[in-house]
Order: structure tokens, then C-alpha cells, then sequence
């Protein structure tokens, strides 16, 4: 029986302390800001070397689910979020915390990354190489449409009036125009800067525009230095619990959503989190309290998240396809380990595969009393008094920009980001749509220019494939439907009146 | 404050103390015996590509050889131009490595900037991968020759390919191939990527038609049946595609390419610090663990010394500069 062989080669005591040992580790590292579930993952490789297949898959996709996790701990401590995807929910989880509601907060981002994990596996498990066949359809067409859908969501997520989030959008847009790396190969507004040629770094940035803006302004009002309420860690789970009923349609629409996008290639964690968070604010029946530390985008957004992570290794497993760069190193280790990606995998070396999903199962379920551990240090933070905690945020802003770059360029953009963080929130513009629009708009430049090469300058390619076509009308209904509604309401006032 | 959160704030600041100190040290000149301290290895590419994986795995093994860590950092971004520059902007005192890649023969062309390969002592060439040409496997093409056929036969733009940027190598290599051929550049149309794999995974999509990157990068594909192999830029077989002819052998045209990985230092190393650098690379190179993991990875080996590997890069490098001017990728 390949379950029970596949059992045994998981269930050994190595395996298992491995996993422990690179789950505390890859906790460690995602905690610590501008460190990344990537560098976690990439300096574990070395290690695996000299080890047997399953325990080097089991260290490596177990660091990097609690890296990934860990990762949202100093967003909602400090408002410090290390990926662009734990961006979308940042605002949220952040608040709950300055509100005494830190437990919370973390408990939902913990039980609901594992249960979208477990049930973004579940899809992987038993329909891989259906969703594989759906991303391989997946040109520069769809995924077009999808960053169209992506941003729109960013001006929908976004408190207050449209027109100050696509103030927001259009400074995120314009900061990725920055750089190299764009499809003509041209560099744009680098004045000769060898360190621009790559961009803004969206990590520095990302800090920039939200730990360091609320450091400048606390420096700035000092009565924002009051302590934050202290949490009471008492029923975390129970908490949950109660999320959990009252959310459930949520959790299982944000799980779908991110296994779906996260299996894309071309799309990812990100893209994911931020749909989700603005499909849940579409559908919730209290919209208006989003962004003001509400929990339901949280549950929706978390769940989809980590689901997305699980679905990336759907691409991966069946074809080869790195959907991200954690991926992309594991596809290298399996290689070395002779277990090539790909149809063949499933039916040379069964039990290989079907370990690696318990593997994968059991790192999302070490999660909940790794992350509750994490959650109980890390929420003794908030004990510290602000005036002592500020400097030693800026500190981890400082550090956290430079391991990216390794150089001080980071921490200048950061620097710089925090600047125009702080000008815009005092504008009452809202910050994440040009985090959005930072993170989204090569990807939208890439698939637009790449598209017109492609059909030789005509727009009507747009809608010539079928699930091109599909999400094109998705995305213009998307921005016709409030136009509609909003003509009609108008005509009926006149009619009224 | 309580005790344990005093415990955590001190433990931040011993956190900055290490920091501090680790940046303090590497600023302080290299006396003694070398290497009596930490070597930074930089990689000009991302955490988890090829190079990458290549960079790290020469890190540990040199490490073994020198006794001391060597620590890989990825410096990106910019088309490999920030990370080149920053390995020959360093001070040539055998403590700073880094892998450079072919890009170095290309992005001075294009006018990105003025580094070229002799700012570099090559301390080896460790891995080359020959260029490829690749279709979907639902493509009516089963040969070069079919492809070559049609490609001539159709309207100029008719074809599109992918696998790089634009003026990327698998751009040069499809440019390259075609001029072998006295077939006119403008007859394939270039489609941008972040990569052969995005490439191959439009291709299969069906995007494009054509893909010229390494057939490693589309193993995958390839014994997914997904992906047909038709050639292989190289002057033999390659061992892992034994069923590739070669491009010679295909349509008989001469035009070869690899893309290879050299290891590296600043320009002006000491003479003791070089010798012992460049033992210490070819040690690695003939280690069974390097040996290995690109066999099992399926990356090309390919071992050039010192000489002969800035042979090999000074020829690429003129080789593209001739292809790039021709199709007006050059700066003039």
C-alpha cells in the first residue's frame, strides 16, 4: 500500500525533529522584518544537500510555511508587513492590536493560514493536474486582465473617496516605472544610479511607507506614544472559534480563490490576498468597517494567502513551473534528489509524492503551537513603552531594508517611502493602493506590451481566448456595474422629483 | 518593564551590536595569512535561479577548502548590472567573489554601462548550458529544418519568440541563429520575459512558437510531453537530450552558444591570494559533491582555467557584440 510506505518514510523520528527544527528556524526568520520566507528557504539549501529526500523537502517546505506566517507577526505588532501580500490586511490587523486586540489578531492570521494551507493542500492532493491544465491555458492575455482586476480591487479596498485611492494607485504606478526591468529594456528616471536600474524595491518601500511614516509621526505627536492597550492572550483559539462560525462562507471563498490564483505562474500569494480582501469587503454587510481592524477581511485574506502558497506547488509538481521564488528552490532541490517534477513523478515514485504531502500537511498543522509559542513572545512587545519601542522599530526598519539590498540603498528608499507615507496619510490619502500599484504595475506593463507584440498591435486579442474573453467582461462589468447603478439611481431622483 | 521583556530588549540590542560589528569587520584590510576571516560570494541574480543555486553551492564547498564561511549575497536587479558592478567595485583583496555570468558580454553593448569582463580576474569558468531551440509539442514543426522553412516562407513577424528580456541571450541566440542562416532578423518577432521558464510556459499556453533557451531549463516540459526539443546550440549532443541533434546537424548551420558561469574576483588580486583562490576553485570544481549536483540538477558541466576562460568570454563578448549591432540592439 503506497499510503502506509509513504507513512513510514514521514513518520520517522528524523523527519520529524527536522521539521521541528526548521519550523522554529523559518519562524525565527520570518519574524525578523525584511528578512523573507525566500532567504529562509535559500539558506537552508546547503543543508539539504546531506540529507535523504524526504526529511530535505520536509526542512525546507516547513520553514518556509512559518516563515511565511511569521512574516505577519511584525505587520500586526508594528506595522511593519514583510510581504505585499500580508499588505492587504496589515491596516486591519495592526489596529486590532493598538485596540488591545493583539491576541486576536494574531490567532486569526494563525488558525486561518492553517486552515487555508490544509485545504489549498487538499486541492493540490486531489486536483493537482486539473488546475495544472488550467494554468498551462494561462497567456499574457488572461493574466492581463487579471492585474486589471487586481488594481481595480485596490481603488475598491481602499477607505474614503475613489478618487484619493487612485491618487494612491497612480504613486505606486508611477514608483514601478522606475528601473530596467521593463519589456523594452530602457532605463526610466535612474539619472545614471546603478542601484535604480532595479527598481524601487517594493520591501524597503513597503516599511517605508508604513512602519516608518507612523514612526515619523508619532516622533511628531507625541500623544500617539500612549502605550497600546495590553492584550489578553487568554482563549486565542477560542476566539477563533467564534470567527470561525461567523465567517465560515468566508474562509472557504478565500481558500478557493487563493488555491486558484496561487496555482497561476504568472500570479501568486500577492494578487491573491488583495482579491480576496476585496471580494470580502464586496460581500460583507458592514463594508465600512474594513481598515478600521475589523476581522473578517483578516479571515478571508489570511486564509487565501496561505492557500495561494499551497496552490503555487500545483504548477511546480505537475510541470516543472515555479510559480514563485520559494518554488523555483525546491524544484532545484527535487531535482537533485532525483525526484524530477513533472507527470512522471506520480507514477514512477508514488510514495515519494504522497510523503511529501503529508509533509506538506504536517507543516501547516506544526504551525498552530509554533505560531501560538511566537504569539505569546511576541505580543510581550507591546508591553514596552512606545517612547522605548519607536527607536527599536526604526532600528528594525533600518536593518530590515539593508538585508534586502544588502546595501544602503534599501534604507534610503525606505527612507524616502516613509517621507511620502507620512505626507500622504496626512492628506488622508490611503497607503495601500500605491503598495498595489507598486507591486502590480510592471506586472500590468509586461502583460499589456507583451500582448500587442504578440497580435501585432490589435486589441481585439484581448478577447479572442476564451478565458481571456471571460475575465475581460469580469473586469469591465467590474467598473460599468457601479456606473450603472449609479445613472439609475440618478434617473430616479429625476423621476422622483 | 518585566524581566523577560528586558530580555527580549536586550536581546535586540545584542542583535544591532552583531550587526554593527559584522559591517565594522569587513571594512579592516586583509594582513596575515589569507583568508583569516568571512569571504562574501555575490551573486548578480535572484534567491532560487540557476546561477544562484550554482553560487551557493560553490560557496560551501570553497568554504570547506578555505576554512573559513563564505557568505552568498544576491545583489539584483537591473538586468545583472547592479550585482557585476558591485563585485568589481570591491576591494580586490580576495574577500569579496562572485559569480558573473554572460551578461557581462552584453549589457556594455547595449550602453548600461562601461564594466566589461576585464574588470574581473576570472578565476575559472565552472558551468556553460548551450542555447536550444524549442516548439510546443502540439506545433506542426517536428524539425529545425521545418521551422526554418516557414519562418523564410511567412510574412517578416509572422513567428514570435520568447525565453528573455529584450536584447536577453535567448534573444541573441534566436538573432544569431537566424543571421547564420542569411535569413533576415526581422522574420521573428521578440516577445520579452522574465525568463525561459515564463517563456516556455507562454509557449505551451500558446502565446509564442518558438523558445531558443537552454534545454535544460525546459526539462520539465520536455518529459512532460508538453514540449518538443528540435536542436541544441552546441557542437556535440548533450548527454541528458541524447535524441537532440545538434543545431550542426539539423540544418548545417555553424552558430553556437552557451551561457556559462565564471567564478570571479575584482581586478587585482595579490599574487598569493589568486594562486590560492584559483587552486581553491578548481578543488571545488573537481569535488563529487559539485560533480553531482550538476549532473543531478542538469546543468552543463564545463571546467576553463583562468586563461582559457577569459578566452572564451573575450570571443563571446565580441561574437554578441557583432550579432547586437546588427540588430541595432547595440548602442551606437
Amino acid at each position: 500500500m503506497v499510503l502506509t510506505q509513504a507513512l513510514e518514510l514521514v513518520l520517522t523520528p528524523q523527519v520529524l525533529l527536522v521539521m521541528l527544527a526548521s519550523g522554529a528556524f523559518g519562524l525565527f526568520v520570518g519574524a525578523i522584518p525584511g528578512l523573507t520566507a525566500t532567504m529562509a528557504t535559500a539558506l537552508l539549501v546547503p543543508v539539504t544537500f546531506f540529507m535523504e529526500p524526504v526529511p530535505a523537502i520536509a526542512a525546507i517546505v516547513t520553514a518556509a510555511a512559518m516563515a511565511i506566517f511569521a512574516g505577519d507577526l511584525p505587520g500586526a505588532l508594528l506595522r511593519i508587513p514583510g510581504t505585499p501580500a500580508s499588505a492587504a490586511y496589515v491596516e486591519d490587523s495592526w489596529r486590532m492590536t493598538r485596540s488591545g486586540h493583539a491576541a486576536d489578531a494574531l490567532g486569526a492570521l494563525l488558525v486561518f493560514s492553517v486552515i487555508g494551507g490544509v485545504l489549498g493542500t487538499l486541492v493540490l492532493i486531489f486536483l493537482s493536474s486539473v488546475l495544472a491544465e488550467v494554468a498551462l491555458k494561462f497567456s499574457s492575455f488572461e493574466y492581463f486582465w487579471l492585474v486589471v482586476l487586481g488594481l481595480s480591487c485596490a481603488i475598491f479596498v481602499a477607505p474614503g473617496s475613489a478618487l484619493k485611492g487612485l491618487v494612491s494607485l497612480c504613486v505606486g504606478l508611477a514608483a514601478a516605472t522606475v528601473g530596467l526591468d521593463n519589456p523594452a529594456g530602457q532605463s526610466r528616471f535612474t539619472f545614471g544610479n546603478v542601484d535604480l536600474m532595479a527598481g524601487v524595491p517594493f520591501i524597503p518601500a513597503l516599511i517605508g511607507l508604513f512602519a516608518a511614516a507612523e514612526v515619523f509621526r508619532a516622533m511628531l505627536a507625541p500623544t500617539r506614544l500612549a502605550r497600546a492597550e495590553r492584550p489578553a492572550l487568554r482563549g486565542i483559539f477560542s476566539r477563533q472559534w467564534t470567527y470561525l462560525r461567523r465567517y465560515p462562507v468566508q474562509v472557504l471563498r478565500g481558500s478557493a480563490t487563493g488555491t486558484v490564483i496561487g496555482a497561476l505562474p504568472g500570479a501568486g500569494a500577492d494578487i491573491a490576498a488583495w482579491i480576496s480582501y476585496a471580494i470580502s469587503k464586496r460581500f460583507s454587510r458592514t463594508p465600512e468597517r474594513f481598515g478600521q481592524g475589523h476581522p473578517e477581511g483578516l479571515v478571508e485574506a489570511g486564509a487565501s494567502n496561505n492557500a495561494a502558497v499551497s496552490g503555487a506547488w500545483i504548477p511546480a509538481l505537475v510541470f516543472g513551473i515555479p510559480g514563485d521564488s520559494i518554488t523555483a528552490i525546491v524544484i532545484g532541490v527535487l531535482y537533485i534528489k532525483g525526484m524530477n517534477p513533472g507527470p512522471t513523478v506520480f507514477l514512477m515514485q508514488p510514495q515519494l509524492i504522497y510523503a511529501l504531502f503529508i509533509v506538506f500537511l504536517l507543516a501547516n498543522l506544526l504551525m498552530l503551537p509554533l505560531g501560538w509559542i511566537a504569539i505569546q513572545m511576541g505580543t510581550r512587545l507591546l508591553a514596552v513603552p512606545q517612547s522605548l519601542l519607536m527607536p527599536v522599530i526604526l532600528l528594525f526598519c533600518i536593518v530590515g531594508s539593508f538585508a534586502i539590498t544588502n546595501s544602503l540603498f534599501g534604507v534610503v528608499v525606505m527612507l524616502v517611502f516613509g517621507v511620502i507615507g507620512f505626507a500622504m496619510e496626512e492628506a488622508d490619502i490611503p497607503i495601500a493602493p500605491a503598495i498595489l500599484g507598486l507591486v502590480l504595475g510592471p506586472m500590468l506593463e509586461k502583460n499589456f506590451i507583451t500582448s500587442m507584440i504578440k497580435s501585432d498591435g490589435s486589441m481585439l486579442a484581448f478577447f479572442e481566448r476564451p478565458i481571456a474573453a471571460g475575465l475581460g467582461v469580469v473586469a469591465i462589468l467590474f467598473w460599468l456595474v457601479p456606473l450603472i447603478r449609479m445613472m439609475l439611481q440618478r434617473g430616479r431622483q429625476v423621476t422622483d422629483g | 518593564m518585566d524581566r523577560i521583556n528586558r530580555r527580549s530588549f536586550v536581546a535586540a540590542g545584542i542583535t544591532a551590536v552583531t550587526a554593527l560589528s559584522g559591517l565594522a569587520i569587513s571594512g579592516t584590510q586583509a594582513w596575515a595569512e589569507y583568508p583569516e576571516r568571512p569571504i562574501e560570494m555575490i551573486v548578480p541574480w535572484g534567491a532560487g535561479g540557476g546561477t544562484d543555486a550554482v553560487g551557493r553551492v560553490f560557496a560551501e564547498l570553497l568554504q570547506q577548502q578555505l576554512g573559513q564561511p563564505v557568505n552568498v549575497v544576491n545583489r539584483t536587479g537591473g538586468s545583472g548590472v547592479v550585482g557585476h558592478t558591485a563585485i568589481a567595485n570591491a576591494q580586490p583583496d580576495g574577500y569579496t567573489l562572485g559569480v558573473m555570468t554572460i551578461e557581462i558580454d552584453m549589457m556594455h553593448w547595449q550602453g548600461l554601462t562601461g564594466l566589461t569582463y576585464q574588470d574581473f580576474d576570472i578565476l575559472a569558468m565552472v558551468n556553460a548550458d548551450p542555447g536550444g531551440l524549442m516548439v510546443a509539442s502540439d506545433s506542426e514543426f517536428q524539425t529545425a529544418g521545418d521551422l526554418l522553412e516557414a519562418i523564410k516562407a511567412q510574412p517578416p513577424g509572422t513567428f514570435k519568440a520568447s525565453g528573455t528580456g529584450q536584447g536577453g541571450i535567448w534573444h541573441l541566440n534566436i538573432l544569431g541563429w537566424l543571421m547564420s542562416e542569411d535569413v533576415p532578423v526581422t522574420q521573428v518577432t521578440w516577445v520579452p520575459s522574465e525568463g525561459a521558464v515564463p517563456g516556455l510556459t507562454d509557449m505551451v499556453a500558446g502565446g509564442v512558437q518558438v523558445v531558443p533557451s537552454s534545454l535544460a531549463e525546459g526539462r520539465a516540459l520536455i518529459e512532460a510531453g508538453r514540449v518538443r526539443a528540435l536542436a541544441s546550440m552546441s557542437d556535440e549532443r548533450q548527454d541528458l537530450f541524447p535524441d537532440t541533434p545538434t543545431l550542426q546537424e539539423a540544418t548545417g548551420s555553424d552558430w553556437t552558444l552557451s551561457v556559462w558561469r565564471t567564478i570571479v574576483a575584482p581586478k587585482g588580486l595579490p599574487d598569493d591570494v589568486r594562486s590560492k583562490l584559483v587552486d581553491a576553485v578548481k578543488a571545488a570544481y573537481d569535488s563529487e559533491e559539485y560533480q553531482k549536483f550538476m549532473t543531478d540538477r542538469g546543468f552543463g558541466l564545463r571546467w576553463a582555467d583562468p586563461e582559457e576562460a577569459t578566452a572564451i568570454v573575450a570571443e563571446d563578448d565580441a561574437n554578441l557584440g557583432e550579432v547586437m549591432k546588427a540588430a541595432g540592439l547595440a548602442q551606437e
